[in-house]
């Protein structure tokens, strides 16, 4: 069988992947791809970590409830997208920059 | 080296690969779709830990809802989102890549050397859940203890979270409305 180490380190990648995304992207949809990777690292190791706990199931249920919170921050921030290309025309977050109303 | 190792081992490179490909992709189209693959390459990392409900959660909510949903954004955003991509695909390297590449490895190197040093394996509680024949072997059914432990153990994160999903949705529907002239 696979050892635990192994599934860490793949989570690890997956969440350095992640994280390039979010730092280097100028697009909102991107960024947010690049949120899911981070999610889901963190899901793999709260799977992983699930395999030690039968009589409970905590990790396999909090991961439940982590990729229930991810369609949920999903959902709002769609909605958020949508709004800035309504108003400003781009979804770059770069140039979205005024606090103001126009 | 069994069938199981050598599976694992084919599904980490999958994922990794299209997480790669998703990470470096000049077209938008192809990052979401290939970030597909990646989900449904990590669903079985999921069934290879021994947790098939989660992975069929993750096919149904992530596949199904999360990645039609941004489809759907990537759609009602038009082309200017086309637009900025093609402006990025003059300048091949910039700054912003280099520093935001530097940034992950340096992570990826400070998380690998962490996992490596706590050497997961050897936790006390987990050779202590070793020894008590607490773990979730492939021949175990855990659909069933994990609804009953849903409805008991785990009722009130359950509920707070449903009541959080609820007040997402229609915070999401709501701003997501044509603006009304006040």
């Amino acid at each position: 069988m696979m050892s635990l180490t192994d599934f860490l380190v793949v989570s690890a990648a997956l969440f350095c992947i992640g994280l390039f995304m979010v730092v280097s992207k100028s697009n909102a949809i991107q960024i947010l791809i690049g949120i899911e990777l981070m999610l889901n690292a963190a899901i793999l190791n709260l799977v992983a970590f699930g395999k030690y706990d039968r009589l409970n199931n905590g990790g396999q249920l909090f991961a439940l409830f982590a990729i229930v919170l991810a369609a949920a921050t999903t959902a709002v921030a769609l909605a958020i997208i949508l709004n800035v290309y309504r108003r400003y025309k781009t979804i770059d977050p770069n140039k979205v920059d005024k606090l103001r109303d126009e | 080296m069994n069938l199981v190792q050598i599976l694992f081992y084919v599904m980490a490179f999958i994922t990794l690969a299209s997480a790669i490909f998703v990470a470096v992709s000049k077209t938008l189209v192809r990052s979401i779709f290939m970030f597909f693959i990646t989900l449904f390459a990590l669903a079985g990392l999921y069934v290879l830990a021994l947790a098939d409900f989660v992975a069929i959660t993750q096919i149904v909510i992530y596949v199904g809802g999360i990645l039609v949903l941004i489809l759907f954004a990537f759609m009602l955003s038009g082309r200017e989102t086309l637009d900025a991509l093609q402006k990025q695909k003059n300048q091949f390297i910039s700054a912003n890549k280099v520093a935001a590449l530097f940034l992950a490895a340096i992570f990826f190197i400070v998380l690998l050397n962490m996992v490596l040093k706590v050497d997961a394996d050897h936790l006390p509680w987990i050779t202590n859940a070793i020894r008590t024949n607490n773990v979730i072997t492939p021949t175990s059914i855990t659909t069933d203890n994990i609804g009953i432990n849903l409805m008991t153990r785990y009722l009130l994160p359950f509920e707070a979270i449903s009541i959080l999903l609820m007040m997402a949705l229609i915070g999401a529907a709501h701003l997501s409305r044509k603006e009304q002239t006040l």
